[in-house]
């Protein structure tokens, strides 16, 4: 009997395995084509590891195209929206999780709402009003749309968090005489520290994945990473290892950011709902 | 919890000063919050009500001198047009099931993955890594790496199995689609349901366990009924996300062969940025807007609800 649980135990584990590492099998299957030499990648039957070693891929991405300013594009507009969209949540947050009123609730549904329209039933304004005021292609015309398009999740979150703070210790540091920003800054910041980092992080993974603004709105000195492999899309010749080298480096960061902020994630994306 | 809105303030000095101090308090509220709802606001409104504007304009890019007000005429060209029928019923078939795969996979996957076993938190973050992936990565990576129809991985694996590989992209183009979408969504159901799961009481199913309930029952009357909610909120937030999907399309078949892959969001692109028709787009972007606000009028009031609890 006993022996039959463990049994079936082993085998659900194994299946378990197995599904994790076909989940996985694309992500390795690029990092392992990002050392193979482009005539490996394409080979059949191909190596599951590569045989000859090579970080000329690397090397060739920065070569074929700047590379490295692509990924900084993706540095500033993941942490440029990420700073500016704390800047104006943390107060709204704030003042809704601590001094609530008759329009709060409407205030925080509405914000959730316009999280649902769809971006393509503003793209053509906001395409025209960038080419006018010649915010195409820039990195603060980026900047400012990832900011917006996550404002709403930040403050969410950082609303949600907020709620937990017992309201006490508020109370008590304004009976002590606190002021306003000394509240802020010196209470309530410390306090919900990890919160905001959660948020923080929530808010770089989003920005460095956003794809729908930054193909439509970016062409060539703005573009972020998402822009840059998608121009992987028209090839030149034999491209699979230098496209898995430049995925790799386009990914890595954030999926090891990913990995730490599961729980976070799950908590900003469904705006609270599952904990 | 903390339900009362009476003593919003907290501090309690008696009588007149009292109304004053909460007076003062709703007006730094206010200037905090008025930041991000004007912002807001210009970020949607604004750009929303401009686009509803255009939409009953002939306005071409092209011929800016043809700009007059025509009524419904883009709407009732984009409604008759047959790429705008195919749009629709692709958009729909993309989120219906990318929704069934995911779901139903999230449920089987956070089930598997909630069990104690070796190595379970790095199994755990393997199935997950997915989501973390830009779409224009995933695409590419799958479209050449993995479906190729020479040198994929999936024809190689199919043919050492000794059978014909598939011709992804040209046979079964909107399949194609949906496969590399539910990829990178399947995680995030199971990351969902997984951490609903985990709220499951152990007691319960000890209970169940005890009273001899046998797997199945145990499933359909304890699990199935806490994940619910859980459930509920997967579908309608990835609703959200799906029914705009449009990295995966642009980088892999650029809404072809023909239309067969051109969904609503693409298609109100291919409308603007290649064909320049400001007027046409825009009645599609509405349109687009429509159809999303009846999944947002469900998920705000779910999550209202819960706003209230």
């Amino acid at each position: 009997m006993h022996n039959r649980e463990m049994m079936a135990r082993a085998a659900w584990g194994t299946v378990a395995w197995l599904v994790a590492l076909v989940m996985f099998f694309p992500i390795y299957w690029m990092l392992i084509t990002s050392f193979k030499t482009e005539g490996a990648a394409i080979a059949t039957p191909p190596t599951f590891l590569p045989v000859h070693p090579t970080l000329e891929n690397y090397a060739a991405v920065q070569a074929r195209s700047n590379y490295v300013l692509f990924a900084w594009n993706s540095i500033v507009v993941a942490f440029g929206s990420t700073g500016l969209g704390l800047v104006v949540a943390v107060p709204a947050a704030w003042a809704m999780a601590f001094i609530p009123s008759k329009r709060t609730r409407g205030t925080l549904l509405w914000m959730l709402s316009t999280k649902m329209l769809p971006p393509v039933g503003v793209l053509v304004p906001i395409y025209l009003l960038f080419r006018d005021w010649g915010l195409l292609d820039t990195r603060i015309g980026l900047v400012m749309v990832v900011m917006l398009m996550n404002l709403p999740i930040v403050i969410w979150m950082l609303y949600t968090y907020f709620k937990e703070i017992p309201r006490d210790i508020l109370e008590s540091a304004r009976m002590e005489g606190a002021g306003l920003w000394q509240e802020l800054l010196y209470i309530l910041l410390p306090i919900s520290l990890g919160g905001i980092a959660s948020t923080v992080l929530l808010t770089i993974i989003l920005a460095w994945n956003e794809s729908f603004w930054s193909l439509n709105l970016t062409a060539s000195d703005a573009a972020p990473l998402t822009a840059f492999i998608a121009s992987y899309s028209s090839p030149e010749g034999l491209f699979w290892a230098k496209l898995s080298a430049a995925s790799t480096l386009a990914i890595a960061p954030i999926l090891i950011l990913g990995w730490f902020s599961q729980k976070q994630l799950v908590r900003g994306l469904t705006f609270g709902a599952v904990k | 919890m903390s339900t009362s809105t009476e003593h919003v303030a907290g501090v309690r000095p008696a009588g007149r000063s009292r109304r004053k101090a909460m007076s003062r308090e709703k007006l730094v509220g206010l200037a905090a919050v008025s930041p991000s709802v004007i912002l807001l606001l210009l970020w949607m409104a604004v750009p929303l009500a401009m686009t509803l504007y255009f939409s009953f304009q002939r306005y071409l890019l092209l011929s800016p001198g043809s700009r007059a007000f025509i009524g419904f005429e883009n709407y009732s060209f984009f409604l008759q047009d047959p790429a705008f029928l195919m749009a629709l019923w692709n958009t729909l078939l993309l989120v219906g099931s990318v929704l069934a795969i995911t779901v139903i996979g999230g449920i089987g996957m956070a089930l598997l993955l909630n069990q104690r076993f070796w190595g379970q938190g790095i199994a755990r973050i393997l199935a997950i890594s997915p989501f973390f992936v830009m779409p224009t990565v995933s695409a590419l990576i799958w479209k050449n790496l993995m479906m190729d129809p020479t040198s994929g991985f999936i024809s190689w694996a199919l043919a050492s199995i000794g059978l014909q590989p598939v011709v992804w992209f040209t046979n079964w183009p909107m399949l194609s689609i949906i496969l590399i979408v539910a990829w990178r969504w399947l995680p995030f159901a199971t990351l969902i349901l997984l951490t609903a799961l985990q709220s499951l009481d152990e007691e319960q199913r000890e209970a169940a366990e005890m009273d001899g309930a046998g797997a199945l029952p145990y499933f359909f009357y304890i699990v199935l009924p806490h994940l619910a909610r859980a459930i509920t909120v997967v579908i309608l937030i990835e609703t959200i996300f799906l029914l705009v999907v449009f990295a995966e399309i642009f980088v892999t078949t650029n809404g072809g062969p023909g239309v067969q892959t051109t969904n609503i969001a693409f298609l109100v692109y291919s409308q603007a940025l290649l064909q320049f028709d400001v007027g046409g787009a825009s009645a599609g972007g509405i349109v687009a807007v429509i159809l999303a606000n009846i999944v947002a009028i469900f998920l705000v009031r779910l999550i209202g609800k819960n706003l209230e609890a």
